[in-house]
């Protein structure tokens, strides 16, 4: 059983249909990735999954158990935890505020105290700036905010939306690398991306998406050397 | 003209003080609910209103029925009457929001106003409606509240708290109507205002008249020189009873004006600390960032609106409840007085930058300091009775020139 399977999913926002048909399984332990233009429907299918919007078809199944209709706040509660796009730090609350209201969710402080710890040496940068309002840091900074506050709630699945987004070519380097060590300790990761390239090479598995449904899944790695991939996503003429 | 610092001053900072914090309680409901839902809460300052009227049908139907005196009612009273009408204005919002508001959460944000507006007009006429005949108890006692003003039985006594004795003893009745001797030697300061407490023994238990002292002579009195008293009373009535006298003294600290800026002050504290310190304060204050990420972090956002809207409503009615403990005068529910004080409590909100805690309660004293100073120093240059003009001005300035309010900040987002 797959821990997160997304099957046939549609939404729509007012008339506007987002998101046709969308098809994705995410197995136990792996890093999936979500590629696609912007517009193509992969915030939506994030937001879907987290309770954010109501699918208008298909199911979402976690652990084999539908998620529809419930709530945003019972589905972290279920563990899975998302790291919004746009980073979604909150402003006007300070570094340690917002990775407060990471692990909102959790009553075992000791352990909460630890993995605080634990993110903080992940990002040495959030230590040096803990009592500091969180609107006050740089996208960068800001984007390691928002990945160690979803940590926090100590997800066994970690949606992330597009991560690199607008971060400089080092900082997207280091993102990527701690993507795959926060999934080589145990936490399964769907992540999407615009930055085909860097996804393709840490995901174990990726779906494609084009205007609102999945058109390819395989393998990251084959996905990576298609033709048609390359084509269109890679930059590869 | 005395210095600046005369008891006109004080007189009207301790006013300021009083008023401000009542004021603030009112302006942080508005502030937060702002903070949170980006809309102002019309309906707030009626529910501020239904706190006051709880208060006094509480305390009248609590003095009624258990009998106990109007005039001294024990201090217990107070903080059931406080809690009452928490309670009930508690419960009111809670239905406000879950039945007015939250079925408009995605609406446009003028859908959302103008309900507010029609949820305050229901409350005040619906408070002010003659009273339900099953309802109505006694005369004054009812609900709704009707469309009389009423007055306010005496919560607390009206105790000076910085009065000091000078004598104590026995009187001497005087010659003439109105007359009383004392039995010991006091000195008499100029301008200074004295006041005889005079103890009587009845069937009920000791009772005790107070009578001012017209125009004493100034330096030291000799025992036996006659003293006139007002009220005039035969000297045969006060032969013999128990007497203190008391020099009141130029600026008068009230047990009301005490009692009302530390209940306040308890309130604001504990406020603070909620919003400032607590996890569910962090989440409130999260939620007034973004609904959706909030959300993300396992916050149940509908539970902190609802918690959000109650709050407010609780301090709301602890300035209903110790507005009239000031001014016991109660106007009916929908009188314009009432429409002004909330008025000028969402003006506090305004000036101190709404959306922002701390700048309610800032607003909250800055709008009573400039209305009653203004009012004060100002009444014999300009004009008496100018207060209104003088809070309404300062909110134009401030929105000219802070139009965030003074400790609001526009948010910037960086990318
Ligand atoms: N809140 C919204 N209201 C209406 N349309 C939306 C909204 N959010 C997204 N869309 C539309 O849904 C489609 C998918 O958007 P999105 O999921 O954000 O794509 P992506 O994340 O792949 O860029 C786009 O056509 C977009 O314009
Ligand atoms: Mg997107």
């Amino acid at each position: 059983m797959a821990l997160l399977e997304i099957d046939n999913l549609s939404v729509h926002y007012g008339a506007i249909h987002a998101i046709k048909s969308v098809s994705v399984r995410v197995e136990q332990g792996q890093i999936v990735t979500l590629i696609g233009s912007n517009g193509a429907g992969k915030t939506t299918t994030l937001r879907a999954v987290s309770g954010m919007v109501r699918p208008t078809g298909g199911r979402v199944l976690y652990q084999g158990r539908p998620l529809a209709g419930l709530p945003a706040h019972k589905i972290v509660r279920m563990g899975i935890s998302q790291a919004p796009e746009g980073r979604g730090v909150f402003a006007n609350l300070t570094v340690r505020e917002n990775l407060g209201l990471g692990a909102y969710i959790r009553k075992d402080h000791a352990a909460v105290a630890q993995d605080m710890d634990k993110a903080l040496s992940i990002f040495p940068r959030l230590r040096e700036r803990l009592g500091q309002m969180a609107g006050t840091l740089s996208g960068g900074e800001q984007q390691m905010l928002a990945i160690a506050r979803a940590l926090l709630a100590r997800p066994r699945l970690l949606l992330l939306d597009e991560p690199s987004l607008g971060l400089a070519p080092q900082m997207v380097q280091l993102i990527f690398r701690i993507i795959r060590e926060i999934n080589q300790s145990g936490t399964t990761i769907l992540l999407v991306e615009q930055n085909a390239h860097m996804a393709l090479q840490v995901a174990h598995h990726a779906v494609v998406l084009e205007v609102g449904q999945s058109t390819l899944s395989g393998p990251a790695a084959d996905l990576a050397a298609s033709d048609e991939v390359r084509k269109a996503y890679l930059g590869h003429g | 003209m005395g210095t600046l610092f005369d008891a006109t001053f004080f007189d009207t900072m301790i006013a300021s003080v009083a008023v401000g914090s009542l004021y603030a309680l009112i302006a942080l409901g508005y502030t937060m609910v702002y903070g949170i839902l980006k809309f102002i809460n019309f309906a707030h300052s009626d529910v501020f209103v239904l706190g006051a009227w709880t208060a006094f049908t509480t305390t009248t139907a609590l003095i009624a029925w258990t009998g106990l005196s109007a005039a001294g009612a024990p201090w217990w009273l107070g903080p059931i009457v406080l809690g009452v009408a928490m309670v009930v204005c508690g419960v009111t919002a809670f239905c406000i929001e879950r039945f007015a508001y939250r079925p408009l959460r995605k609406a446009p944000r003028l859908n959302v106003l103008i309900t507010a507006i029609g949820v305050s007009l229901l409350l005040q006429n619906f408070n002010q409606l003659p009273p339900a005949p099953g309802l109505a108890r006694t005369a004054t006692v009812s609900f709704p509240f009707g469309p009389t003003p009423k007055t306010m039985p005496e919560l607390l006594p009206d105790v000076i708290l910085n009065e000091s004795i000078i004598a104590t003893g026995t009187l001497g009745g005087g010659e003439r109507r109105g007359q009383v001797l004392l039995d010991r030697a006091v000195t008499v300061l100029p301008g200074r205002t004295y006041r005889l407490d005079v103890t009587r023994q009845t069937e009920a238990g000791p009772v005790v008249a107070r009578f001012n002292l017209n125009n004493p002579p100034v330096g030291e009195v000799q025992a036996g020189t006659p003293l006139v008293t007002q009220p005039l009373r035969p000297p045969a009535e006060m032969q013999g009873l128990a007497y203190v006298l008391v020099q009141v003294p130029a600026v008068t600290i009230r047990l009301v004006d005490v009692a009302i800026v530390g209940t306040a002050a308890v309130l604001m504290v504990g406020l603070l600390w909620l919003v400032f310190r607590t996890r569910l304060g962090a989440a409130m204050r999260a939620v007034s960032f973004s609904i959706e990420n909030a959300a993300l972090m396992g916050v149940n956002v509908n539970f902190v609106i609802s918690f959000t809207f109650v709050l407010g409503a609780c301090l709301a009615a602890a300035a209903g409840f110790l507005y009239p403990i000031k001014y016991p005068s109660l106007q009916q529910p929908a009188s314009d007085v009432w429409v002004l004080l909330g008025l000028k409590a969402f003006v506090a909100a305004v000036v101190g930058g709404i959306g922002n805690i701390r700048g309610a309660v800032l607003g909250g004293f800055l709008i009573a300091f400039i209305e009653f100073f203004g009012e004060t120093y100002l009444s014999a240059t300009i004009g008496s009775g100018l207060q209104d003009i003088y809070v309404f001005t300062t909110l134009i300035l401030v929105l000219l020139l802070r139009p965030a309010g003074l400790l609001g900040t526009p948010v910037r987002e960086k990318v």
